[in-house]
Formats: C-alpha cells, sequence, structure tokens
C-alpha cells in the first residue's frame, strides 16, 4: 500500500468515527421531530416507527390549542429581549470602560466580575428570592427580567474585545473634541459589533433555554416562560408523547434556526476568555 | 495621599460613569444576593422563625444522609461526565483536525447543536428515549437481542443513564474550543515530528495534549462548574429517585428552598456546594495549571 492509500483509508476511518458521535447526539433531535408528526396513537406501538408513514400536524394543533401556549412564547420573548437589549448596552458601557479607562479600583472591579462567574447559581438563589419577593416582584416581569441583567459574563466578554481597540482612536477621537459618549457611541460600539452579535446571541438563546429562575420567580401559568410551561405539561400530561414532543419542538425550533443563521457568531463565542 | 486619589477619581470620573449602570444591576442582583447568602446560611429561616444558629446548619447538612447522599451523587455525576466529555472532544478534535475547513464547521456545527436546544427539551426528549416500554433505546436493545431496561426506573440504572446521556449530547462547546485552541499550534511542531517518525499515539500525547494543557484546564473547570450544578435534568426525568440514587445538590437545594421552605439550610447547601467547586478549581490549576509557551 503506498502512502496516498493508507492517508485516504484513515481519512475515512476518522469521518466514521466522527460520524457515529455526530449522529448519537443527532438522533435524538430526530427522534423528538419523528415523534412530534407521528399520529399519538403509533407512539404506544412497540417497535417504534423510525420513519413515520403518515406524518399529521394534529400534535401541533393539539399543542397550539393550550390555552397559555402563545401567552408562554410571548413571556419568553420578552423576557429574552429585554434582557439582551439591556445588556448590550450596560455591558458594552462597562467593557469600554474597564477596557480603557484607568480609574482608581478599576482593575479590582474587573477582577470582581470575574471571580463572581465561577459561582454556581444555586448561591444567588435563596437570597434572590427574598430579595425579589421583598420588591413585590415576584410573578411580574421585572422579576424575571432584572436578575438576568445582572450577569457578569456580558461586561467580562466586552472588556475582553475592546481591550485590542487601539487606544490612538479613542484619542483621535477626543482630540477631534467628540464627548465620551459621542466617542463610545460613534468609535466604539460601530467597531465592536462582532462582539455585540456575539453577546446578543448568547444571551438571547441563554435566556430563551433559562428554567430554573423563571421557574422559581412565576406562580401563574400566565407568567410562566416556555420553558416551565414545557416542564408545566410534562408534570401534567406525561403519557401524551406526541403532544409533548410537539411542544419541545415548537420551542426548540426557533434557537435552531438562530444557530443555523448565525453560526459562525457561536462557534467564535464559545472561545471567548479561553483562547488568546 | 488621599487628595491625590480623589483627584485622579474626579479626573477620570467618566470611567465610573460608564461601568455604574451595569454595576449597580450587578451589586443589586448578585453581589448583594451573594453576601445575604453567606448570612442567611447562618440562620434558621422558615416561614415561622428567622433565627441566628451559628454554624449549626453545617453541622446538620454533615450528618444528614440525604445531603451527604447528593453530594455523593453529584460527585459521581460530574466525574462520571466531565472526563467522558474531555476524551469525547479530543478525539473528535485531533480526528477533525486534518480535514479541510467545509468539513470542520459542518461536524463542529452538528456537535454544537444540542446546545442551543435548552436542557429542558434535551431532558423531555429522553426521558421519551428511555421510555422503558415504548422507547427508542429499548428498541434498539431488543433489535440487538437484549432484554429491555427500565433505564431510569432501576436505583442502579439511573445515575449512569444519565451521565450516558449528558455524554451522547454534550462536549461540543468543547469541541470548538479545543479546535480553535488546536488550530493556533503552528503546524511545523507535527510536521516536525512526523519527520522525525513519530507514530501518531506519540505525537497525540507528546506534542498535542501538552500543548492543548491550557484549554484543556479551562474546560475542565468549566464543565466541573456546570455539571455540579446539575437541576433541569433531575427535575424533568427522575426528581431525585429511584431510592434518591439521582438526587445531586443541585436539585436538592431547590427541594430545600422552595417545597420545604426551609431557606436558612438551602443556603447552607449552596455555600458548601460553592466551596467544594473552590477546592476543585484550585486543584485542576495546581495540577495542570503550568502555562505553556509555544
Amino acid at each position: 500500500m503506498d502512502w496516498k492509500t493508507k492517508l485516504l483509508i484513515r481519512r475515512i476511518i476518522s469521518l466514521v468515527i466522527l460520524s457515529i458521535f455526530g449522529l448519537l447526539a443527532f438522533i435524538p433531535l430526530y427522534w423528538m421531530v419523528i415523534t412530534a408528526i407521528k399520529p399519538a396513537t403509533l407512539t404506544l406501538q412497540f417497535p417504534p416507527e423510525l420513519f413515520p408513514r403518515n406524518p399529521t400536524l394534529q400534535n401541533f394543533k393539539d399543542v397550539f390549542q393550550r390555552p397559555m401556549l402563545f401567552r408562554w412564547t410571548f413571556n419568553s420573548l420578552f423576557v429574552a429581549g429585554a434582557v439582551t437589549t439591556l445588556q448590550l448596552l450596560l455591558c458594552s458601557m462597562a467593557g469600554y470602560s474597564l477596557a480603557k479607562k484607568k480609574f482608581p479600583l478599576g482593575k479590582l472591579l474587573f477582577s470582581i466580575y470575574i471571580a463572581s462567574m465561577m459561582i454556581p447559581r444555586q448561591v444567588t438563589l435563596v437570597p434572590l428570592y427574598i430579595l425579589v419577593s421583598k420588591f413585590s416582584m415576584i410573578d411580574t416581569y421585572w422579576g424575571l427580567i432584572l436578575p438576568g441583567v445582572a450577569a457578569p459574563f456580558g461586561v467580562f466578554l466586552m472588556r475582553q474585545f475592546m481591550v485590542s481597540i487601539p487606544s490612538e482612536i479613542i484619542e483621535a477621537s477626543r482630540i477631534d473634541g467628540a464627548s465620551e459618549w459621542g466617542t463610545y457611541f460613534r468609535i466604539i460600539l460601530p467597531i465592536s459589533k462582532p462582539a455585540l452579535a456575539v453577546l446578543g446571541i448568547f444571551t438571547f438563546v441563554g435566556e430563551w433555554n433559562n428554567f430554573l429562575w423563571p421557574l422559581i420567580v412565576t406562580n401563574t401559568s400566565k407568567m410562566k416562560t416556555l420553558q416551565a410551561g414545557l416542564a408545566l405539561l410534562q408534570e401534567e400530561v406525561p403519557m401524551q408523547h406526541a403532544f409533548l414532543m410537539a411542544g419541545a419542538t415548537y420551542a426548540a425550533i426557533p434557537m435552531i434556526i438562530i444557530f443555523f443563521a448565525f453560526s459562525r457568531y457561536f462557534l467564535k463565542g464559545v472561545t471567548v476568555g479561553a483562547i488568546k | 495621599m488621599a487628595v491625590t486619589v480623589w483627584k485622579r477619581m474626579w479626573k477620570q470620573r467618566a470611567g465610573y460613569y460608564f461601568v455604574l449602570p451595569h454595576f449597580a444591576f450587578y451589586l443589586m442582583f448578585f453581589l448583594i444576593p451573594v453576601g445575604w447568602g453567606v448570612y442567611l446560611s447562618f440562620f434558621k429561616y422558615d416561614v415561622f422563625t428567622q433565627r441566628f444558629i451559628g454554624f449549626d446548619n453545617f453541622v446538620n447538612l454533615f450528618t444528614d444522609w440525604l445531603f451527604l447522599k447528593a453530594l455523593g451523587n453529584t460527585f459521581l455525576y460530574t466525574f462520571g461526565v466531565v472526563p467522558l466529555w474531555l476524551g469525547k472532544a479530543l478525539l473528535v478534535t485531533v480526528l477533525l483536525y486534518p480535514f479541510r475547513n467545509s468539513i470542520k464547521t459542518f461536524y463542529k456545527a452538528l456537535f454544537y447543536l444540542p446546545h442551543v436546544t435548552s436542557s429542558v427539551i434535551i431532558s423531555m426528549i429522553w426521558l421519551w428515549v428511555f421510555n422503558p416500554t415504548y422507547g427508542l433505546l429499548n428498541y434498539f436493545m431488543r433489535s440487538v437481542g437484549l432484554e429491555k431496561i427500565a433505564w431510569l426506573g432501576n436505583k442502579f440504572f439511573a445515575m449512569p443513564s444519565l451521565i450516558f446521556m449528558q455524554f451522547i449530547m454534550g462536549g461540543g462547546s468543547t469541541i470548538v474550543l479545543l479546535s480553535a485552541a488546536m488550530a493556533s499550534i503552528p503546524e511545523y511542531y507535527f510536521e516536525a515530528a512526523k519527520l522525525e517518525g513519530a507514530s501518531s499515539w506519540k505525537v497525540f500525547t507528546r506534542i498535542t495534549v501538552p500543548l492543548l494543557k491550557p484549554t484543556i484546564l479551562y474546560a475542565m473547570i468549566m464543565g466541573t462548574i456546570a455539571n455540579f450544578q446539575t437541576f433541569s435534568n433531575i427535575y424533568i426525568m427522575t426528581q431525585g429517585g429511584p431510592e434518591f440514587s439521582t438526587i445531586t445538590i443541585g436539585y436538592l437545594v431547590y427541594t430545600t428552598a422552595f417545597r420545604d421552605y426551609n431557606l436558612g439550610l438551602a443556603s447552607a447547601m449552596s455555600m458548601v456546594m460553592f466551596g467544594i467547586l473552590a477546592v476543585f478549581g484550585f486543584i485542576q490549576f495546581k495540577w495542570l495549571g503550568s502555562n505553556v509557551e509555544y
């Protein structure tokens, strides 16, 4: 065997192994969609159909009949949208300050931001719950949104990106007579678009998928987000597999679309902070 | 001295203006809750009483079999999942390395896809996959001639099943991370080793792994932190059962606080959790921490 054949065989073996791992992660998602478009009775059949012969949209119709479903969807959209908007504005400002302004306590502040990213969510859960109830914000949009805005990761991400912006640009803008705010708005923000895109996408997807906090801070069905709503459905009708998978598919599809539309930002965003 | 600091602060006030809006939220909804959590962990805090009890919560925790069980399960889960993830991610990264970019991007996207799907949805899907009577996994078991298994209904299988699920679905971000790190290693390192006749295994253990060490460390710490807090899969799939075989600290904190309304005890649990993670981080850093220059 010459070396070319050897190389080819190696490549093929590599592809087979990669595809096996990839398929294993993909099959459950496929199974969700397949179950969602099966007639409900066919889910209680063994062996199961791997390729549905009579696909139907009935399960989705049933899910959409569910009184609160669109309300949950709206809540998820609104909460994720609000947190993302506020994070983009506030984190880019804070990141700019920590990257480019030299002021007393600035370094300490940044260290606190970094260290706090290691704290598990359970640590703030109970006090945050008491705090939010003292503010009478249990079961309100405020209670859902404000703790999300406080997350430190965005500041870290923006600061890491903005450190590499040449300071000369900022000085030049100041010499040309731009105000602090004008410099931030007209110089820093446009340069930071890639970082803003990464932060925006990660925050939106993270908030859309967030479960623990919405579970705790909401009491009534009408304030639940889609994830908390799905968990409720799972508890109510655990045996209606087709119905549940239709709900899951409905909640998963927007994020999958966002992922494919912006995949290069996702793949880039993962490396922030880990690789210089 | 003090005057000059104030002067500098005044001169650089724009710095504070820009950081303050976020910091206000961060202080109110993050830092204060962390401090308050520490404070609460020394209190008996429930519907009826709010009373300082010193270290009693902690003493009670370490004599409470359920907490110790949860602690053990959480260790089992984390140390099951994280090495499997890292192994999978390293294997995939190395195998993917020689391919051209379009193929790399395709596989990276494939592996990352489960990460944009919420843990609630993933758990719902796997609850269905693990279904003892009609589930996909038991269908495969039967197709290869094995018996059906009550994956989540059996106290010996439940935890390994959850680890297996996490192994199959996770690791995508580590793959993306390691691929990026590996792409930044100069190619002639690998070429030189090959020219001198090093085997693939040698190249992997002597060059690839040492050069990826900082990234592996990062992925390990992040993976440990994330899996140590696991909650959604337990909440949706097992509620800690059967016979508490899958109860984790992340889940026990939730039930203690929001079902039993024992807020002080739950805070103490979260502090223990935090303490353990801090120790882990420190050990992992010491163990793998020496920086690599290339």
